[in-house]
């Protein structure tokens, strides 16, 4: 599998995963992709997993709540609430899965910024304990580990050579 | 996944959140390096440069091994390898998801496209 090279992801802090990834779209679109039930159906989800029921009440104190289907007939629903929304640099919420392994809420913050058609999505997404963020990072993502470790080498040789992307 | 191996990520991810500690790490990678050798290229002292491989010791990212009187310093692997393996496979994940989100974002900015301007009244 290619690896999207656009996509970043640090996970820094003991309890914070952020996201950074650019879209070649006006931040209006992106963030109406991430608010807009037809739209998150769409594009929503990953390896089999896909979204059937999604509602989504975007003010400040409204709710949200998603339910996807995925393999083996599994069933996952998360849900939150709003707190806050500004169309189209920002909107923050909160999340819980409804079988969660973890206690508490994540609070989840995306910032879009828009430089000549492109947008940067930077998504943080804050865990209520260390122990979550080590949970959420195992579930549901069940595949894929193996191919990380090729990936070593190619760690390696960023840090010794910064300014080179592909030696 | 085990305390063990959770406080282990805790550990290595705490010691790769500095500069100069990324900067030793990418040094030994090309080689083993004594702590004068590893303090050659930074502006700060050998004591500070120990104490930043003291914490990368801990986080099992480095050991020093003896040899006569140096104790040159290596980058152990096995950490670095967890540590990317952990966010690896969350990565994919969200790269698949936004791949399709590329795709209807492509769709949407056509239509953008192809929604003829509101008439001005004059033609």
């Amino acid at each position: 599998m290619s690896t999207d090279q656009r996509l970043h992801v640090t996970a820094p802090g003991d309890r914070e995963i952020v996201m950074s990834r650019t879209f070649d779209a006006p931040a209006h679109l992106v963030f109406d992709a991430l608010t807009t039930p037809d739209l998150l159906a769409r594009w929503y989800g990953a390896r089999g997993w896909r979204l059937v029921a999604c509602s989504v009440d975007l003010r400040v104190g409204g709710r949200w709540r998603f339910v996807s289907h995925g393999p083996d007939d599994a069933e996952m629903a998360q849900s939150g609430t709003y707190r806050e929304v500004e169309r189209p640099s920002r909107l923050v919420y909160t999340e819980a899965f409804d079988d969660q392994s973890y206690p508490g809420e994540t609070l989840i913050a995306h910032d879009l910024t828009e430089l000549a058609a492109t947008t940067t999505l930077t998504s943080t997404l804050r865990y209520a304990t260390p122990e979550a963020r080590e949970i959420v990072l195992r579930y549901p993502m069940t595949r894929g580990v193996g191919q990380a470790y090729d990936r070593l080498d190619a760690v390696l040789a960023g840090l010794a050579h910064p300014q080179k992307e592909h030696p | 996944m085990s305390t063990a191996t959770a406080e282990r990520l805790d550990a290595t991810f705490a010691a790769l959140a500095d500069p100069t500690r990324r900067a030793i790490v990418a040094r030994l990678a090309a080689g083993d390096a004594t702590v004068t050798e590893l303090a050659a290229p930074f502006a700060i002292s050998q004591p500070a440069i120990s104490k930043h491989l003291k914490v990368l010791e801990r986080a099992g990212l480095v050991t020093r091994t003896r040899e006569a009187q140096r104790r040159p310093c290596r980058l152990e692997a096995a950490p670095l390898r967890d540590a990317t393996a952990w966010l690896a496979n969350y990565r994919d994940y969200w790269g698949e998801s936004y791949a399709q989100l590329d795709a209807l974002l492509a769709d949407l900015t056509a239509d953008d496209k192809a929604t003829p301007p509101p008439p001005d009244g004059a033609s």
